[in-house]
């Protein structure tokens, strides 16, 4: 393994990624902290939602933060670089093996993800306070978690990034992405469908339910969430098998 | 190191559709939305290629569009997976050792596949990254190439806005920034203002008596004379003739060829045209037409005429071509490059 050409090819993408940081941050915060704002704030404020409301919605909107993020940083250049122009076409002649590439992908859209969640959460706590009721008892569970969701989202994002065309984009957002964020348990808790059962049983094919309940489950632990052990099992099925798939597919794109 | 370029019977059968560069004039091949069960559809581009380039040449594959040339050029890149066969740069297997063979190599790819989200000199000395070149080096080097290509002006603005010449030209600066013993150039002057052609040729020309090896190919007949030492001719993905281009040159027979043009011709008349002094081979292409290769031109035309009446054939159009690399291209396929 090249690691100078791995590194290099991070640092490239890092310096694209500081370019274009004014966009890059609009995107990923403007609409989860506009939700955080309306519902937690003026939803909870005129009575319409319970106070504890606020502290239930921030583990999720983390969650939708971080997911978007990653799909985003990753699939979204990867379906441009191989378009027509075939802008990667540099990087998969660097002398470095070919799927490797597309493990740079994904440590570049973890590490977005990872900054992303972390910022959030003093975004969202601004916003909300007084009022948020943040415990994290298990700073390293919660890591790891934070970590595995990262993950998911790069190798989600590779996933799709090379199963996707570019006139699929808007297909791919209003098909998977905002499915996954409704039916995720983002805005309420998993244990809130038991009212529903079919939805509840079904809505676990769904990895963002895992995200955000693992996220749930170690910041704010007073509320009802899936046992962890259930979360990092998930998890980690899930990003090894979104990454096989991800370097599968890649490889096809990449070598004709 | 001077590494040559070696392959052995490379045949390749796609069966998914050709990358853009190596598909042809402009085609795309999309299979039907098939219900049951349905063959792939194959394509076939290389139909057993070897070659061996010796190192420190220029060497060019000359041939029409969709004549296998991008096919051949990606397998050697590592870009493109052969069917079946062999390709080697210096000692190693394309296929086998592709990060030994990438360090070796160079590319310029058919269009310009310029990182769009950097400055033209980012491109540059991030490539050098990509390499291991030290920072300063890299800095220098890239620096040196801006101005070698006449890009130091714009060396700082995004290349989304480049010209497509300009784009050419810092993709062969690219492909150059990290000192690879072998070049590649997949058409490289298609697009390019004559001026800046005679940049190229001039940069790839003055790259070679560093002792790189250098394959490009073309279907430019002239640049192919202008550039190369030796030079294979490819058409549907078989190599048909070998050689300088002198040689080639020589080979077709007496080197002049005229393409003639009757009201009608029969069969008594062409066998006394082929009887006419200095004519090698005359061949009919229908009820009308005729190529006559001989070892004179002009002086031919008024004997032809004169035939021409004699016989009650009436002549329609002369056309003399002097030897050249198209007068063998058509020899060998029947076509002309053009068409």
């Amino acid at each position: 393994m090249n690691w100078k050409t791995f590194l290099a090819i991070l640092a490239r993408d890092a310096h694209v990624a500081r370019r274009n940081i004014v966009a890059l941050l609009f995107q990923t915060f403007l609409q989860p902290l506009m939700f955080v704002f309306i519902f937690g704030r003026v939803m909870v404020g005129s009575g319409y939602l319970p106070p504890s409301y606020k502290s239930l919605l921030l583990p999720g909107i983390m969650a939708i933060c971080m997911v978007g993020t990653g799909i985003w940083a990753v699939a979204m250049p990867l379906i441009a670089e191989f378009q027509f122009t075939h802008e990667i076409e540099d990087r998969l002649l660097a002398p470095m093996e070919i799927s490797w590439l597309a493990v740079e992908k994904v440590v570049a859209g973890t590490l977005q993800s990872l900054a992303a969640g972390l910022m959030v959460i003093p975004a969202a706590w601004l916003l909300l306070r007084p009022g948020v009721d943040l415990r994290i008892p298990h700073p390293l569970l919660f890591a790891a978690v934070a970590v595995l969701v990262a993950l998911f989202s790069a190798t989600g994002g590779l996933a799709l990034g090379c199963s996707m065309e570019q006139t699929h984009i808007g297909l791919m957002f209003s098909l998977i992405v905002a499915p996954m964020i409704f039916f995720g348990c983002t805005y309420y808790p998993w244990s809130a469908l038991e009212h529903f059962p079919l939805m509840q049983k079904a809505v676990l094919v769904n990895p963002l339910v895992y995200a955000s309940e693992g996220l749930r489950g170690t910041m704010v632990p007073q509320f009802p969430h899936l046992s962890m052990l259930a979360v990092v099992a998930a998890l980690l099925f899930f990003n090894a098998f979104l990454l096989v798939t991800g370097l599968r597919k890649f490889y096809g794109k990449a070598v004709s | 190191m001077v590494a040559g370029i070696r392959t052995v019977e490379l045949r390749k059968v796609y069966t998914s559709a050709p990358p853009a560069a190596a598909g042809g004039g402009g085609f795309s091949f999309r299979a039907p939305k098939a219900k049951g069960k349905q063959p792939k559809p194959q394509i076939r581009a290389l139909d057993g290629i070897s070659l061996e380039i010796h190192p420190g040449e220029i060497f060019c594959l000359l041939g029409p569009n969709g004549a296998g040339k991008s096919t051949t050029v990606g397998i050697l890149t590592t870009r493109v997976r052969p069917t079946s066969g062999q390709a080697f740069i210096g000692e190693y297997d394309v296929w086998l050792n592709q990060v030994s063979v990438k360090r070796l190599i160079g590319v310029v790819a058919q269009r310009p596949n310029l990182d769009f989200n950097l400055t033209a000199r980012e491109i540059l000395t991030f490539h050098g990254a990509y390499f291991g070149l030290p920072h300063h080096e890299r800095m220098r080097r890239a620096e040196a190439l801006l101005e070698r290509f006449k890009l130091t002006d714009r060396a700082d603005q995004m290349v989304r806005g480049f010209s497509g010449g300009m784009m050419q030209r810092l993709s062969i600066a690219r492909a150059m920034m990290h000192d690879p013993q072998v070049l590649f150039l997949d058409e490289p002057s298609a697009g390019l203002d004559p001026q800046t052609r005679l940049l190229l040729w001039e940069i790839v020309r003055e790259y070679n008596q560093t002792g790189k090896t250098i394959l490009l190919t073309t279907h430019n007949m002239e640049e192919a004379d202008a550039l190369c030492q030796r030079l294979a001719i490819i058409d549907h993905g078989r190599v048909i003739a070998l050689g300088t281009p002198r040689e080639l040159k020589a080979s077709v027979p007496g080197g002049f060829l005229l393409r003639l043009r009757f009201g009608r011709h029969s069969a008594e008349f062409l066998e006394r045209l082929q009887k006419l002094s200095g004519v090698r081979e005359v061949r009919a292409s229908d009820g009308v037409g005729a190529d006559v290769y001989a070892d004179r031109g002009g002086s031919l035309v008024p004997e032809v005429a004169h035939l021409a009446s004699t016989s009650g054939v009436e002549l329609h159009d002369v056309h003399i071509s002097e030897p050249s690399l198209e007068n063998l291209f058509l020899h060998h396929t029947g076509r002309s490059l053009r068409e």
